[in-house]
């Protein structure tokens, strides 16, 4: 009996001790992977992102810091191929993405090892299965980003020669980093101004308001409100109705010449 | 049969007079004629002669797009709710639902979703109207670049130009009515310019609106406005533009056989009733065929009206452009008068100042120019722009004004789509609004001189044929083949106006006689107009006699 309990507090222990130490050097793989992570990042951010950023991040004449940005900042950032920029200018634009997802995690890794910031979202964060979040999300849109965005997401002018960029084919996850960060000229609108449930309702309203779905009423004419209209209504409307008025013209009856 | 008994019955009259009517439907014009005494007018009127030119029909898309926009407009009151009340929409439209908005921003969703044909009766309406102002601009330049203002016309011209205003302000209140984000921002934008007035902007602004901005009266006031003050109006107006017509005759193009005494081409019945019958259905199905394709104002997209909401790309429709685009451009200035009264200046000198200015400048022309030359006679014939070299650079001048002024209302669209600084943009018309009209004035007034030259060198030399010919000792020369007396006469017809002399400076007692202010005013313009300069002298018979019999070849 007692060789018994001997050897069920001996399991016990054993079960135990695994129990307390197998964490632990679960942990312990996971920061060799981060670490390993933000190793590679490092090398990345060397080769593509340190002339203008600084070899540590720190910034330099030619960029800004990136102590602090987070990691949503950098996948926003090189996710849409904002970054590497291509040239200086009034506005860094998107454009085609070069780097896999793997290697602008890893980007984002030791950007983020560098300080604190907006963590990038999970997927849950930004995908909303709530179709009461779409007019919710249009409310909010009108109240937050229409004034620079448009009401359709459009996109639109602001001064010398910046503009708020159309949110047309734009994934979710970039459209709720852009609120999260503030990209450029955009100002951000972090979880205590704006709480993860209301930027989860305009992504789901700007990826309604930007989808192929067919417009009611036809051709939407880009979506820009009456200056387009009024082009096309002289152009197509007036142009065409003068066209015709022309031809009407030119075929009448005439006086037989005897 | 029964046209058989109809003339029974009519022979029995006793008392008749008349002819047996050969059908019923003589019988039932006769009925009319006995009361309303239509026989002499129809008579009258029904062989009247129209000239034919594709630039006279520009009054007619005019007229159809009117008819049209009152057509459809009536089918739309049958199920908008012109008020302010708040309701929470549940319609079918998704992206809407739940959101709180007035009903009759409600109704027009419910038009453009629920209603069987109501999108399309809305964007037809919409087109129409969009359709109308613009033809209504273009029929004014075809009439004012060609001379058809002057008398007996200056009323008529009046008439138009109210027209086009009154056409231009319904145009505002009826985009105003769905208090969608778009147009309630536009009705901001007028409670701006009210408020801008000196003295009495904030109690005009209080009365019209029945309190503060936005409250629960303006759109049932606009309603009103809009489809009974406003259209009441232009209705009147457009029965008498059509009376003086009539009245006045249609002018014509100079050519042989025309003069200022007759009207030279086909009668109303039966040519222009089938024509322009059949250009009032080209017209509407082309509306129609646009409406179907083209999306325009979806309201659904915009959003209900919030104050505290705005939108980019916040333009009003084309013809409100130009006002857009002056209070883009202008300063922001704001001072202060009287111990603390704004006057803000940023507002009122574009919106109160400028803004009517521009239209004005069209309504005043006819009588500036009657009074400049002048001239007290009656003109059908029309001119040919290039014949009036200083109109036709005002005119244009006046245009160009207008669209650097719409570049301005859209400057943020020039800036996204052109790759462009706003603020270049908005320097520019800063500048453009004062240079561009005056470069655009030098240029066209050269440029007709150089077609006045043109057709001077076309008269007397002939038109080039194209044939080269070698002369026995080696000169090439081109052949030039006389025009026909048809093309002579049209490029001669026109007469030119010579300036206005002051009179003598001493009268017939030889005393000094001084000329006031207005007269030598009014003769320095006059040199300007029409004095050495501004038109190329045309060429007399004796000059071509000369030429065309003198020397053979060219």
């Amino acid at each position: 009996m007692a060789a018994l309990v001997v050897l069920l507090l001996a399991l016990a222990a054993t079960g135990g001790l695994y129990a307390a130490f197998a964490p632990a050097s679960k942990a312990q793989a996971d920061v060799t992977a981060q670490s390993l992570e933000i190793e590679e990042g490092k090398k990345l951010f060397a080769v593509g992102c340190s002339s203008c950023h600084g070899l540590n991040g720190q910034g330099s004449s030619d960029g800004p810091s990136l102590v602090g940005v987070g990691t949503a900042s950098v996948d926003f950032q090189v996710g849409t191929g904002r970054m590497p920029a291509q040239q200086p200018g009034a506005q860094v634009p998107r454009k085609k993405n070069i780097y896999s997802q793997a290697e602008i995690d890893q980007l984002a890794a030791f950007v983020g090892s560098l300080g604190p910031g907006p963590v990038a979202p999970k997927a849950e964060q930004y995908t909303s299965t709530n179709p009461e979040d779409i007019s919710k999300g249009g409310e909010l849109f009108r109240t937050n980003c229409a004034q620079c965005h448009n009401f359709a997401g459009q996109g639109g002018a602001l001064t010398k020669g910046k503009y708020a960029p159309s949110l047309e084919g734009v994934d979710a996850k970039h459209i709720y980093e852009a609120m999260q960060t503030g990209p450029q000229n955009m100002p951000s609108f972090p979880d205590t101004t704006m709480p993860e449930e209301q930027k989860k309702q305009i992504v789901a309203f700007v990826r309604h308001t930007t989808s192929d779905e067919p417009n009611p009423g036809g051709l939407t004419l880009g979506s820009l409100g009456p200056v387009t209209e009024g082009l096309f209504g002289w152009i197509f409307g007036l142009g065409t109705l003068i066209a015709v008025a022309i031809w009407v013209a030119a075929h009448t009856t005439k006086a037989k010449k005897s | 049969m029964s046209s058989a008994s109809s003339t029974t019955s009519g022979a029995a009259k006793p008392a008749s007079t008349r002819a047996k009517p050969a059908s019923k439907w003589e019988a039932a014009a006769d009925w009319t004629d006995g009361r309303l005494g239509i026989y002499s007018l129809a008579k009258a009127n029904l062989r009247k002669i129209f000239p034919d030119h594709w630039s006279f029909m520009l009054g007619e898309i005019c007229l159809y797009t009117f008819i049209i926009i009152i057509m459809t407009g009536v089918y739309l009151t049958l199920f908008f709710k012109p008020s302010m009340g708040e309701v929470i929409y549940d319609g079918s439209y998704v992206p809407l639902k739940g959101i709180g908005m007035s009903e009759a921003y409600a109704s027009t969703v419910d038009i453009s979703f629920e209603v069987r044909g109501g999108l399309l009766i809305r964007q037809i309406h919409h087109w129409a109207a969009l359709v109308f102002v613009a033809g209504m601009l273009v029929h004014m330049m075809r009439v004012f670049f060609t001379g058809a203002f002057r008398k007996p016309r200056e009323i008529n011209w009046v008439f138009g130009f109210l027209l086009l205003v009154l056409g231009m302000f319904d145009g505002f209140f009826g985009y105003s009515l769905p208090d969608d984000l778009l147009s309630g921002t536009g009705i901001r934008f007028m409670e701006g310019a009210i408020l801008a007035v000196p003295l009495v902007g904030t109690y005009v602004q209080m009365f019209l609106f029945g309190g503060e901005f936005p409250g629960h009266d303006i759109i049932p006031r606009f309603f009103t406005i809009h489809v009974l003050l406003i259209p009441g109006i232009m209705l009147g107006l457009l029965v008498a533009h059509l009376i003086l017509v009539f009245y006045h005759k249609h002018t014509q193009w100079a050519g042989p056989g025309k003069t200022e005494k007759n009207v030279v081409g086909m009668p109303l019945m039966p040519v222009y009733m089938a024509k322009a019958g059949g250009f009032f259905f080209l017209v509407f199905g082309l509306i129609a065929a646009i409406s179907a394709i083209a999306s325009i104002n979806p309201i659904w997209a915009y959003g209900p009206y919030r104050p505290d909401q705005v939108s980019t790309d916040a333009q009003p429709d084309w013809y409100m452009g130009f006002s857009e685009g002056l209070i883009r451009v202008m300063p922001g200035w704001e001072i202060s008068v009287w111990g603390g009264h704004t006057l803000n200046l940023g507002v009122f000198i574009p919106l109160m100042v400028v803004f009517p200015l521009v239209l004005v400048s069209i309504a005043v022309y006819p009588f500036i120019e009657s009074w400049i030359t002048g001239d007290k006679r009656e003109h059908h014939i029309l001119d040919r722009p290039r014949n009036a070299p200083v109109r036709t650079a005002l005119g244009a001048a006046w245009i160009s004004l207008y669209l650097v002024l719409l570049i301005g209302g859209g400057n943020d669209l020039f800036a996204t789509h052109l790759h462009l600084s706003l603020n270049a943009i908005t320097y520019f018309v800063r500048v453009g609004f004062f240079v561009v009209p005056v470069v655009t004035f030098i240029v066209t007034k050269r440029w007709c001189l150089g077609l006045q030259r043109r057709d001077k060198e076309k008269v007397l030399h002939g038109r080039e044929t194209g044939v080269i010919k070698r002369l026995p000792h080696g000169e090439f020369v081109e052949v030039h083949a006389q025009l026909p007396q048809k093309d002579l006469h049209t490029l001669t017809a026109h007469e030119q106006i010579q300036p206005v002399q002051l009179p003598a400076q001493t009268d017939e007692n030889g005393v000094a006689r001084k000329a006031g202010v207005l007269t030598r005013t009014r003769a320095k313009l006059s040199r300007g107009f029409y004095g050495e300069g501004s038109q190329i002298p045309k060429p007399t018979a004796e000059e071509h006699h000369e030429i065309t019999s003198g020397h053979g070849h060219h």
